[in-house]
């Protein structure tokens, strides 16, 4: 099969993985730098990793991120598997397209304006800025994520299963959380990981957001960067990256097994009749 | 055996019974969608114990119908009563009948035992009545070695017994069925039929059926209903339906048939005879329909009922039709053949294959006579 892979072919590869990949490589690499230096290499060493935990300001920091980040995708999660619900269940009434519309505007908004519209709105209703006021702003973004995830795997849903479960003599109530929410499950959980991450990295509508005593990781990391990068930011950079490189090979894992024992199963029953 | 099939059938026969109280009724239900009325009018009673089947082509409003029953859908007008109480605003939830979906509906997350099962929790029976009436309907069904599988690891016709299954376990006091076997293949098909008339008999519930299949339907059925634009065309036993169909379009929706045109030429004692240009002779037929002298009207004629043959008839007084055989299909134990008549009408008649071999079988553009008895044509009206 690699024969017919010219120098060209393996060029292009390495010049677009490289591309990718490189800045980021270098930034792992000069994490374990022994040298105070970012730029010069002076052995390796793991110490920066060790004054990351003792550096009370950073660790403050990412602990208000991941606090900021649970309550935001998980209230987010719940706005927006109601309105991905709500939008593919009430049929066509009017102003349904101004309405969908509406639900995903935020995804193409700018963020410098969503965070400014925010910031305006808790001055003018003058809510002191803080922890509440960043994990607000975070689900407003990031609800319509979700809604647009789980309305797509409600078009593809069989509206009869839910009909079966209410002619068994299950009320619509209790029909969405026995039946509906556990096949959709998948969606909602990823749409999850997805506000997640969002919030994780979220830089432009923290810092129009907060206020003192409730600084994000990202928030932090670009004011120490100001002042000049450390190896410190390395580490907690390269930390980030793992979190996320971890995350992201298990979901494929997990979702590639999950297929493969369906594959597997329905030929067993279809060798079996 | 003729004899004991029509005992057999005097024997059970509600709806010709005044005296049977209907299980549900339909009293001039209607349903609209905007401006389509996809169910008009339409007034039925269906008796306990019947399996009854609405059958129709796509978009005659069966479905809707069945989904009326359900509770899924309100009917726009009318009222559907079922055993004397109307149903009106009763939410599927708190009907006593169940409905088996044409998708099966099996809830995938769900083993076969909890699907089954699902339906008498929602009823907060005891745990071990529960356990004991899916073991039953489970052996019932024949799926005993399938009660801990996921639905994505069966088979459709294991699915199927599955919905069959989940829909009987509440004992419902009529079972819906959506053209039930619409997603298998011919032969199971053919199989599973006899498996539900089987299972319906042995639980004397209430069946009706969906279905566009009319020979599904001449199978399973004790009553049909044909539709056709959201109204009943007719409701009879299959041998009705088949036999004295009461318009063309039921003639023509269930079996094959040659529809032949003509006019009232005398109205005799009995009979009644048909002068037919198309046919290209006179026509005498049981009496059957009031139609005056000069009426237009239409002959119905199954192809099994007419006799082909390369001699014309010695008595001059016999429906015979005269023509030129065009094609001819071989089935093994039938033949169909189609005759050009010499008006250009094309007739298609079907024999049985009695004989293994014949010493000179009719063949490609043969002359050929096709003969039938006063009773085998049904005259039909408009």
């Amino acid at each position: 099969m690699n024969k017919g892979l010219s120098w060209f072919t393996w060029s292009a590869l390495i010049v677009g993985f490289s591309f990718l990949y490189l800045p980021i490589i270098l930034l792992i690499l000069f994490s374990f730098n022994e040298s105070k230096l970012v730029t010069v290499w002076g052995g390796f060493s793991t110490k920066w990793y060790v004054e990351l935990f003792n550096n009370q300001g950073l660790m403050n920091a990412a602990w208000v991120t991941l606090k900021v980040a649970f309550v935001s995708s998980t209230v987010a999660t719940l706005l927006g598997t109601m309105s991905g619900v709500m939008l593919t269940r009430f049929g066509s009434f009017r102003g349904r397209t101004l309405f969908s519309g509406m639900i995903y505007a935020p995804l193409v908004m700018p963020e410098v304006i969503t965070g400014l519209s925010l910031l305006l709105m808790f001055v003018a209703i003058s809510w002191d800025r803080g922890f509440a006021t960043v994990t607000i702003a975070h689900i407003t973004f990031s609800m319509c994520y979700v809604a647009v995830v789980v309305q797509s795997r409600l078009a593809t849903f069989d509206h009869s299963i839910e009909e079966a479960a209410m002619d068994l003599g299950c009320p619509p109530g209790r029909t969405f959380f026995a039946i509906t929410l556990p096949i959709i499950l998948p969606a909602v959980v990823s749409g999850w990981l997805l506000s997640f991450t969002l919030s994780l990295d979220d830089l432009v509508i923290a810092s129009f957001t907060t206020g003192p005593g409730a600084t994000t990781l990202p928030m932090k990391i670009y004011s120490q960067v100001r002042l000049g990068v450390t190896p410190e930011i390395n580490a907690v950079s390269t930390i980030l990256v793992g979190l996320v490189a971890v995350g992201v090979l298990v979901a494929s894992v997990i979702s590639r097994r999950s297929e493969a024992n369906r594959l597997r199963d329905e030929r067993l029953a279809v060798a079996e009749t | 055996m003729a004899a004991s099939g029509q005992e057999v059938r005097k024997k059970w026969e509600p709806w010709n019974d005044p005296q049977e109280k209907p299980h549900v009724q339909l009293v001039g239900v209607t349903k609209r969608f905007g401006d389509f009325t996809a169910v008009d009018n339409i007034s039925l009673d269906i008796y306990k114990g019947e399996f009854f089947s609405l059958l129709g082509p796509s978009g005659c409003g069966k479905t809707t119908l069945l989904r009326m029953l359900a509770g899924f859908e309100q009917p726009s007008q009318g009222q559907i009563l079922l055993e004397g109480s109307d149903m009106a605003g009763v939410p599927p939830y708190r009907r006593p009948v169940n409905m088996m979906f044409q998708s099966y509906a099996l809830f995938p997350h769900m083993s076969v035992e909890t699907n089954i099962a699902f339906g008498l929790k929602q009823d907060k029976i005891p745990k071990g009545e529960i356990a004991q009436r899916v073991d039953e309907v489970i052996e019932l069904v024949e799926l005993s070695a399938f009660a801990k599988r996921k639905p994505h690891q069966l088979s459709g016709g294991q699915r199927q017994r599955v919905a069959l299954a989940r829909a009987l376990v509440k004992k419902p006091k009529m079972l819906l069925l959506d053209e039930p076997l619409g997603a298998l293949d011919k032969k199971l098909r053919a199989q599973t039929q006899f498996e539900l008339m089987n299972i319906q008999e042995k639980l004397g519930i209430t069946f009706v059926i969906v279905t566009h299949d009319q020979e599904e339907a001449m199978t399973v059925s004790t009553r049909i209903a044909v539709m056709d634009h959201g109204r009943i065309v007719q409701v009879a036993t299959p041998n009705e339906i088949y036999e004295y169909p009461n318009s063309r379009y039921v003639a023509g929706f269930i079996g094959d048939v040659n529809i032949i045109e003509g006019r009232v030429s005398e109205v005799g004692e009995g009979y009644l005879a048909i002068a037919s240009e198309q046919s290209g002779c006179s026509i005498r037929t049981r009496h059957a329909l009031d139609a005056p002298v000069g009426a237009a009207v239409w002959i119905a004629l199954r192809p099994e009922k007419l006799v082909i043959s390369m001699d014309a008839p010695a008595d001059t007084r016999t429906n015979c039709m005269a023509g030129e055989v065009w094609d001819i299909g071989y089935l093994g134990n039938l033949s169909i053949y189609h005759v050009k008549l010499d008006s250009g009408a094309m007739i298609t008649t079907a024999q049985t294959n009695r004989t293994r071999d014949t010493d000179r079988p009719i063949t490609w553009e043969d002359r050929v006579y096709l003969t039938w008895t006063p009773d085998a044509g049904i005259v039909l009206g408009q």
